[in-house]
């Protein structure tokens, strides 16, 4: 370890870095604190009984989604990572699918598949003859089934992983030590996957606790704090927004602090190595057929939206009204999406912003990575902590507290009016992406032998070339992984823009939202379809080794 | 490269680094002549990696001067240093091919003109792997992993080579080998170097000279028999070769004078007739071929080992031990 003049000369730049970043993702927070806590404010927020029904809202909607996600996921992660299947591969990719459909992509590829005039209530319509659409998809149950669908992904990648970590050897040993097959899994298996499916519960949970695109089409008259917020936003109540804000945010970090301290920091840890368990081939063609057909049915299910989403992206704006299927498909959408200049406009922002926003947080997590694992600076842990922090609370939380933040032009404390500019939306994709770039890239970081660095500089390389050629080289696995997330996190934002957007830099999800209030279905679905290729195409190339 | 002959070729001097209140290296002073093989010998945790790592420039020292031919390199940078590094786990980079590694430090040296595939190519033919330029570093074993790190160290023509335990990655049946093959490489070259072991057999068999560290301190600079026959003190004696230590009234009978501790070798004990000062019963033996190391039992209760010819003596047998040659030394405790 260097622990020499080089750790002495990345001090001052530990102390800029630490400073930059405070000012980025806690400033505004502190600002939020201190501004939103006036006697007013307190008093409405405390004495309105929708407030505490939609905080406790926020809690057991997430709450429950943890759980549906984990009943889905779990098992299935078991079922693929165990178990030999016809289609065992190709199910297994397909069955992360949710993941390329950004929040709010999903939520309108929902409404047309189980929405009242929804692919699935017209089909039950057409089979029974109802007079109305048998259901109301609106309210707690919509929402969590929306979560659920969305990410028990995170449970079942999650769970994957760590059983493929897991030593065969370990189960070999219990069972050489008399463990029968439940004994095994129970005293065995389950507590060493216990980390991941934790780590699983934490994402899944604070991911539900912000979670704003569901609530906001679903919801109806029921509010979560994400739609409160904006709500109080939208009434220009925006001191009673802030207090909202807060509480908000209290709830994530008491979550947070929960799970971290009932689990410690085994849910970052990783498990031993070692050779991962064969899988098991079912042996019964009973069994195996059954589970085959229940995987490709499963598939079917998970892949409806996604096909909903492209099917009513090919029906031509008021074609379609009482048919059960869509009598005319057509490229119409697609040809006003490009060739119409206000609706190209929104992809070109989104994919600029989203790609700005990502570049930066790239850029500052590599001085990031350099000073925290390499150098070894002195605020190494304060530079982690406040990458990480943006993760910690919700979309709608920081986009509130940048609100505040940047509206008021006051230099000597480090404000400027920012609000109402095109540059505050990509301000906050980048602080929203911080903690995204940065695990990846300090966990590549990590994984670098330092002396791959140390024989560049031996062999004459100084510290550009040694950049250059050696380190981002072998960095760009962890680089690709953060970059494309972080992008496609942006391109698909929704809580985020709806809060900061300008005309001038309506990203897409705003203009889908545009187009499905004045009912173009086929034009919002278009954008979705683009939205979820683009996605994809990244979130491919981010994972290729 | 001038260099008159005056002076050392490289020079460590009161060279020191403190880690914390209980860790420090140094100061050490030591010189190293032009084309020489020095080897850093030390148990774990002895400093001989931070001072190897000093000499290269990765680890800067809080006192004193790294002199390679009268130039003062203390405060240059390892990129521009010259000195040649190849790394105990070897540091190739995984991705560029055995040309691309051996090709890296080339860059921007009078060498490129010449033309860097002929410089590679001479490299590699240096160390046995001619023709290798296209491979991949994953595919090749850890003996030619080695070499390949050898070769792209000398490349760019470096003043001195240092290494890392160079050896201790390879498998035991391979080390003898490579060990014999890198010293006559590296008197072939004429380089100077120093290198890193923690093994007695490997610091003999490689170095023209062993430099002994324990807990931060050079204690001995010397050739292996100047080690061997006379070490300045217990723990060198200890540590390089087999030794019996005694204290006490076995130490008093082998000539100590009072508060000395003795050190014997096991080869400098016989079984013996008259005169022998210490008896004792055997009570292991264990063959070798050639020779055989007896445990005996002192009637002091101390245990010694003695080499003698396979039928010296048999296990439970009562035996007189004399000693050819001692070594007194003040005894510091333990």
């Amino acid at each position: 370890m260097t622990r020499d003049g080089g750790r002495r000369g990345a001090a001052g730049w530990g102390v800029a870095l630490t400073l930059l970043l405070a000012w980025l993702v806690l400033y505004p927070i502190v600002l939020l604190v201190l501004d939103g806590m006036h006697g007013d404010a307190l008093r409405a927020f405390a004495a309105r009984g929708g407030e505490w029904h939609a905080l406790w809202a926020s809690v057991w909607i997430s709450l429950a989604s943890v759980v549906l996600a984990a009943v889905i996921g779990v098992p299935l992660a078991f079922l693929f990572e165990w178990f030999e299947f016809p289609g065992r591969k190709l199910l297994g990719s397909l069955i992360a699918l949710p993941a390329v459909l950004p929040p709010f992509v999903g939520v309108i590829a929902f409404l047309f598949l189980y929405g009242e005039s929804g692919f699935a209530a017209r089909f039950l319509q057409y089979l029974f003859r109802f007079q109305q659409a048998p259901w109301h998809l609106q309210g707690p149950g919509a929402i969590l089934l929306v979560h659920a669908y969305s990410m028990y992904v995170y449970f079942y990648l999650f769970t994957r992983a760590g059983l493929a970590r897991l030593d065969a050897a370990t189960i070999e040993a219990a069972q050489a030590l008399g463990a029968g097959r439940w004994r095994t899994l129970t005293r065995v298996i389950l507590p060493l996957v216990r980390p991941s499916v934790a780590g699983a519960a934490l994402l899944t949970f604070m991911t539900s606790l912000g979670s704003f695109s569901a609530p906001y089409v679903f919801g109806g008259g029921f509010r979560v704090m994400t739609t409160q917020i904006f709500a109080s936003k939208q009434n220009g109540e925006m001191g009673v927004a802030m207090v909202e804000t807060v509480a908000l945010a209290l709830v994530a970090l008491a979550g947070l602090a929960l799970l971290r301290r009932s689990e410690g920091d085994a849910i970052l840890a990783g498990l031993g190595k070692g050779t991962a368990p064969q899988r098991r081939t079912l042996r019964s063609p009973l069994v195996r057929l059954g589970t085959t057909l229940a995987g490709w049915g499963f598939a079917v299910l998970l892949l409806l939206p996604h096909a909903t989403l492209i099917l009513v992206s090919l029906v031509p704006y008021a074609t379609w009204t009482t048919e059960t299927l869509p009598p005319v498909l057509g490229l119409v959408n697609y040809g006003r999406l490009f060739a119409e200049p206000e609706r190209l406009e929104p992809l070109v922002n989104s994919l600029w912003m989203a790609a700005a926003s990502t570049a930066a947080a790239v850029a500052l997590s590599l001085a990031a990575g350099w000073l925290v694992v390499r150098r070894r600076a002195a605020l190494r842990r304060v530079i982690e902590g406040l990458l990480a922090l943006p993760w910690a609370l919700p979309g709608t939380v920081f986009a509130v507290a940048l609100a505040t933040a940047f509206s008021v032009s006051a230099p000597l404390q480090l404000r400027w009016v920012l609000v109402g500019t095109v540059m505050i939306l990509p301000l906050a994709y980048f602080v929203r992406n911080l903690p995204v770039t940065g695990r990846a890239i300090l966990a590549g970081y990590r994984q670098l032998d330092p002396a791959l660095e140390e024989a560049a500089a031996s062999l004459g390389a100084g510290p550009w070339r040694t950049l250059r050629r050696v380190t981002l080289p072998l960095l760009r696995p962890a680089l690709a992984a953060g970059a494309s997330l972080a992008f496609v996190g942006a391109l698909g934002d929704f809580v985020t823009s709806i809060l900061l957007y300008t005309y001038r830099n309506r990203p897409i999800s705003m203009e889908i939202n545009a187009a499905l209030r004045v009912n173009e279905m086929g034009v919002a679905a278009a954008f979705g379809v683009v939205l979820m290729v683009v996605s994809a195409v990244v979130l491919g190339i981010g994972a290729r080794r | 490269m001038g260099g008159d002959g005056g002076g050392s070729f490289l020079a460590l001097d009161e060279l020191h680094v403190r880690f914390s209140d209980t860790v420090t290296i140094g100061p050490v002073s030591l010189t190293i002549e032009r084309g020489e093989i020095l080897a850093l010998l030390g148990p774990s945790g002895s400093g001989k990696t931070t001072l190897l790592r000093m000499l290269a420039g990765f680890e800067r020292p809080d006192g004193g001067r790294v002199r390679v031919e009268g130039e003062d390199v203390t405060a240059v940078p390892p990129a521009r240093r010259r000195v040649g590094m190849v790394f105990q786990h070897y540091a190739l980079f995984p991705h560029l091919d055995v040309g691309e590694n051996v090709a890296f430090g080339l860059h921007g040296t009078r060498d490129e003109g010449r033309g860097t595939g002929e410089v590679v190519a001479q490299a590699l033919a240096l160390v046995d792997l001619a023709g290798f330029e296209r491979r991949k570093v994953q595919e090749l074993s850890g003996g030619q992993q080695q070499r390949v790190a050898l070769a792209r160290a000398l490349a760019p023509a470096p003043r001195v080579l240092a290494l890392d335990e160079p050896l201790s990655n390879l498998d035991p049946s391979l080390r003898e080998r490579t060990r014999r093959e890198l010293r006559t490489l590296i008197k072939r070259i004429g380089i100077t170097a120093v290198f890193v072991t923690h093994e007695q057999e490997e610091a003999f068999d490689l170095g023209d000279r062993v430099a002994v560290l324990s807990a931060g301190r050079l204690n001995q600079v010397g050739t292996p028999e100047e080690l061997y026959e006379r070490p300045a003190n217990l723990f060198v004696g200890t540590f390089v070769g087999r030794a019996n230590v005694l204290r006490g009234a076995a130490a008093r009978a082998l000539g100590a004078a009072h508060g000395q501790v003795v050190l014997v070798r096991p080869e400098q004990l016989r079984f013996g007739a008259g005169g022998s000062a210490l008896s004792g019963v055997v009570a292991e033996r264990r063959y070798t071929g050639a020779a055989a190391f007896f445990q005996v039992t002192l009637e002091t209760g101390e245990r010694v080992e003695v080499q003698a010819a396979p039928d010296a003596a048999r296990v439970g047998e009562r035996v007189r031990v004399g000693a050819t040659r001692t070594l007194c030394f003040a005894d510091q405790g333990g």
